[in-house]
């Protein structure tokens, strides 16, 4: 029982792993919700994607023409929702929801015939000099491309948001939908296109669990991973950077509960189970009730239909 | 407008053709919890219902329904699987014990069958398997196979048939290599992938260089292939997870018991019973070594589980303290099936306590 | 060009046409995918919608059952849809229902095996204040702190799996279950059982219960201030602010309706068809009675048939199981393009769809 037998290292390192999925999806659904759509669909489009990928993987032998294929699944998937939503003007908490079933039911599908096989590996990049220094090294240049890509992307949102035009459009559409429009934005248009963003990188999250993490299929094997993403967006107020944080300390509880278990601590896993949820909602508390809703980063027309009035 | 859907329905009933043209001597359904592709509880007992298949051919007729949850449901799906003409009903799951109980008391003539269950009626048997027998085996191979004389347990819920399990694994290890020690991680899950690559790897990066696991999935296994270390099949064979890092397996094989019973079935000689099997009649198998193994590793291991199929040797042989050190079996003597179906204690050297 | 254009008028032949257009064309698209699994479409069509109802040997046993099947549907779709109609957004009411469950069970629970026949009404009382005291976190939190009830309604639902979890291998474990997780079962516990009203057919208080509030909250929703209040906030908060409908009121009104009621459902299934607090208590009431709200289109009547129609595919795609071999999966895929057509066929109501030169 010595705490100190967990390296911080090893830790940090497999944390980073474990989190990529939930931040990949995060990411993904965050720049839906900036624009202002709500899809709770995210596991139905993750499980898609991981068997896309796997298929893909399996069949043309080759682990990034999968994740390839895992965002594209992902994104076709998202196209209904699109459809029903912008386009037919469905309620969105209901279709997210139904998407979810969709999902789940049709990748066990698709996926009948796949299970009981093993992907051939993704091979892991090598960095060289970075991946040699002490510690640093181990922890953070050892990895594979799709952790990497996953930071990438969460800067690469951040830079959408805060630098850029089309960011500013976007934000504005999820904003208030009305002025938006009347400013002369396409506001169906802007979602739709937020909605194949988001549904590919949850797609890619699925992916990234089938082909690397666990590399496998086996149906359900998403296992609530999509939720858990939907908690993370909200506990990041909304702000890309705080995404990551968010996502290692949601990966880090997991990591370090089982690795405080391995050292014999005894500990209520129930209790640290639903640590994570309960910090999310006092951080949306704390968002709230801080400075109103003005200030903060939550999308003003969130789940909102829009309509075009003239 | 209500009346021209019904015509529609009716429309399409007529152009129906009817199923099930042929009549088998015995319709026989099989109730899962999970979805057969698992690839760990469920898809063995799918593995049972193809062998009956294969077995009986013409004879008899499965079928099944997948995903079906524990309560309300599992009882809806079997009265209605009685009612659509089911000779024999086999329920696999520890959760369907009330609903088998409730649905076989409304029918007398259909057989059920019911997995890890203890309540039974004249027409309701259970059947069981003692993993913990193969535990015992594989628990041997891992004791000699650790070099950092860790070995890491992903252990689901603490049930009774889990702390069984890692009890058994434990002793064994114990005696193979007496500096052994384990390291339990509780999931609180059967299947989540993820969550179980988690474990394994926490339990890497903890020391252990083998992995044994009480949960469905074989992501266990491919962590321990990608980490270069030891683990074990677990309710299936699992061999094309991990060719290097399968040590071995323990199957669930349902196959004989399923044949068994429907052929007893069939004969008209079918009456409730209670079944635990362990290694003999093959209920809980081995798979082969893997070929890292070496070759006395695998003599003491054959012998061990020839010793068990024989009974001559018992999984749990005094003499055995309880974790807390007061005396459980004395030299010789060996736990009765009371204690073990019921077992909520660890054995004197597991250190940790079962979650509660 | 398309164009979709506000109906002047709305008829009552369309809205009652939609929804079995929506149902026709899902026929049509889940014919195709039945087909191309090598099944007949006809034969599964019929076994999932007519089969349970008018088949000889299920339909007796099955009719009660869709009813029991829907019955904490209909419950709980009938409290979020006066949340909805005001914009107002539980989305946690499977939280809710595993709190009511929990509450009233622990009650069931310790009063073991002393027999009373105050304790299940009490049982009923601490059921909706489970759901209560659960939906009042979110609602509070929205009220006072203006936090988005979305999502903290969605995180409880998590809080109280684990909740759950935790008393199902801990503090209500049977204690002569042999360790088994799982508590005692309360439907063979006569005080505490929600006994069958009809014997024979499943049919339980729930399913009573769930009916009577069909009628009750369509006379709340059309006759009653509060149910004018919720549409008018709804429509134009505005509008609702100037006539003088607290906003604080309404939210913790609805969410309190809510809560309860899907804490309601929670109790009776527990002591009903479920029997037993356990892992897997929670089959996906909650969030399916989402879908249901709005298939009803949040109206108590056309809830009752939402829910009717989801648990006969519940029922009747069971069937196509184990009489058909057909994937679960299928159904669920089924499932969700009903859900799909019903919701975008909805379009049609309130709109008409326009071809327009360019």
């Amino acid at each position: 029982m010595d705490i100190s037998s967990i390296d911080p290292v090893i830790l940090i390192a497999s944390l980073m792993v474990s989190s990529t999925s939930i931040l990949l999806a995060a990411t993904g659904e965050l720049i839906v919700e900036k624009s202002g759509v709500l899809n709770l669909g995210v596991e139905g489009m993750m499980i898609i994607g991981a068997i896309c990928g796997f298929i893909i993987c399996v069949e043309f032998k080759s682990p990034f023409l999968g994740l390839i294929g895992s965002a594209l699944g992902g994104a076709l998937l998202s196209m209904i929702f699109a459809a029903v939503t912008q386009f037919l003007r469905a309620n969105q908490v209901a279709s997210g929801l139904a998407l979810t079933l969709f999902g789940l039911g049709l990748a066990s599908l698709l996926g009948h015939s796949y299970t009981g096989i093993k992907p051939p590996y993704l091979p892991k990049p090598n960095i060289p000099l970075l991946s040699d220094i002490p510690i640093v090294g181990k922890m953070l240049f050892q990895h594979d491309v799709v952790v990497y890509f996953s930071i990438v992307s969460v800067v690469a949102a951040w830079f959408l948001f805060q630098k850029t035009k089309l960011g500013l459009i976007v934000k504005a559409v999820g904003e208030n939908q009305e002025s938006a429009h009347a400013l002369g934005y396409n506001v169906i248009r802007t979602r739709v296109i937020a909605i194949l963003v988001g549904g590919s990188f949850a797609g890619l999250a699925g992916g990234y669990l089938s082909l690397v993490r666990v590399p496998q299929w086996t149906e359900g094997m998403t296992a609530g991973a999509g939720w858990i993403a939907l908690a993370l967006v909200v506990f990041s107020g909304w702000k890309p950077l705080r995404l990551i944080i968010g996502a290692y300390i949601f990966g880090g509880f997991t990591i370090l509960q089982l690795n405080l278990q391995a050292i014999g601590i005894e500990l209520s896993v129930a209790l640290l189970s639903m640590t994570p949820y309960i910090v999310t909602i006092i951080a949306l508390v704390l968002i709230s009730s801080g400075k109103g809703r003005v200030g903060t980063s939550t999308p003003g027309s969130l789940g909102k239909v829009f309509m075009k009035v003239r | 407008m209500k009346k021209k859907f019904n015509f529609l329905l009716t429309f399409m009933g007529i152009l129906c053709v009817s199923a099930g043209a042929y009549a088998a001597d015995l319709k026989v359904g099989f109730v899962y919890v999970g979805p057969p592709g698992d690839f760990g509880w469920t898809y063995q007992h799918d593995q049972g219902r193809k062998a009956v298949e294969r077995a009986f051919g013409d004879r008899v007729e499965t079928t099944f329904a997948e995903n079906v949850p524990e309560g309300a449901d599992a009882e809806r799906v079997m009265t209605q699987m009685a009612l659509s003409g089911h000779d024999m009903i086999f329920a696999t799951s520890f959760g369907y014990m009330d609903p088998v109980i409730n649905v076989a008391a409304k029918f007398p003539n259909v057989k059920f069958e019911h997995a890890t269950g203890y309540r039974r009626a004249d027409n309701v048997s259970t059947y069981s398997a003692r993993f913990y027998e193969g535990r015992t085996v594989i628990g041997h191979i891992a004791g000699k196979m650790t070099k950092t004389n860790v070995v890491g347990y992903i252990a689901s819920y603490p049930i009774p048939e889990v702390v069984r399990g890692i009890n058994s694994a434990y002793l064994a290890a114990k005696a193979a290599n007496p500096n052994v020690q384990f390291k339990i991680v509780w999931v609180f899950t059967w299947f989540d992938p993820a969550k179980e690559a988690d474990a394994a790897n926490a339990l890497i990066d903890q020391g252990a260089d083998v992995i044994m696991a009480h949960t469905d999935s074989p992501s266990p296994l491919t962590v321990a292939e990608e980490r270069g270390v030891y683990a074990f099949g677990q309710a299936s064979d699992m061999l094309q997870f991990g060719p290097n890092a399968r040590l071995g397996s323990i199957i669930d094989d349902w196959d004989p018991y399923y044949i068994e019973r429907v052929q007893a079935a069939l004969d008209g000689t079918w009456e409730s019973t209670d079944t635990w099997d362990g290694l003999a009649p093959g209920m809980a198998a081995l798979g082969g070594f893997g070929d890292m193994v070496p070759f006395e590793v695998r003599a003491e291991a054959m012998a061990l589980a020839i010793g068990i199929a024989g009974g001559r040797i018992h999984s749990f042989t005094g003499p055995i303290n309880r974790q807390d050190g007061t005396p459980w079996l004395a030299e010789g003597e060996t736990a009765d099936d009371g204690t073990l179906i019921t077992m909520n204690f660890y054995v004197e050297g597991i250190e940790g306590e079962i979650p509660q | 060009m398309i164009e979709i254009v506000p109906r002047t008028q709305k008829s009552n032949l369309i809205s009652a046409t939609i929804p079995i257009m929506a149902v026709i064309l899902t026929m049509l698209f889940g014919g195709i995918l039945f087909w191309s699994l090598g099944k007949n479409p006809f034969e599964t069509i019929r076994m999932i919608f007519w089969d349970p109802l008018m088949n000889e040997t299920f339909a007796d046993y099955a009719r009660p059952q869709i009813l029991v099947k829907a019955a904490p549907l209909i419950l709980i779709a009938i409290g979020l849809s006066f949340g909805f109609r005001a914009n107002i957004w539980n989305i946690g009411a499977e939280g809710q229902f595993i709190m009511g469950a929990i509450l009233s069970g622990s009650l069931g629970l310790y009063m073991y095996p002393q027999e009373s026949s105050i304790l299940f009404p009490l049982m009923i009382i601490l059921g909706i204040f489970g759901g209560i005291l659960w939906a009042s976190i979110p609602g509070l939190l929205r009220a006072y702190f203006n936090t988005n009830e979305i999502l903290v309604s969605l995180m409880l639902v998590y809080v109280a799996e684990q909740i759950m979890a935790a008393a199902s291998i801990g503090f209500l474990r049977n204690p002569d279950g042999s360790g088994f997780p799982g508590s005692r079962n309360l439907s063979q516990y006569p005080s505490a059982a929600n006994l069958e009203i009809i014997a024979g057919t499943g049919i339980h208080w729930g399913v009573a219960t769930s009916i009577i509030a069909v009628l009750f909250f369509y006379i709340l929703l059309h006759k009653h201030k509060f149910g004018f209040q919720v549409s008018i906030s709804g429509i134009s908060p505005k509008a609702a602010r100037l006539s003088g409908i607290n906003p604080k009121f309404l939210i913790i009104w609805c969410l309190g309706i809510s809560g309860g009621l899907a804490g309601l459902a929670g109790m009776f299934e527990l002591t009903g068809p479920a029997g037993q607090i356990n892992i897997d208590f929670n089959v996906g009431y909650g969030f399916t009675a989402i879908i249901v709200a709005f298939l009803g289109r949040l109206n108590p009547i056309g809830i009752f048939f939402a829910g009717i129609l989801m648990a006969l595919t519940y029922v009747g795609g069971e069937l196509t199981q184990f009489m058909l071999n057909l994937p679960a999966a299928a159904i669920q895929v089924f499932q969700g393009m009903l859900l799909f057509f019903l919701l975008s066929m909805d379009l049609l109501v309130n709109y008409k769809i326009k071809l327009k030169r360019s």
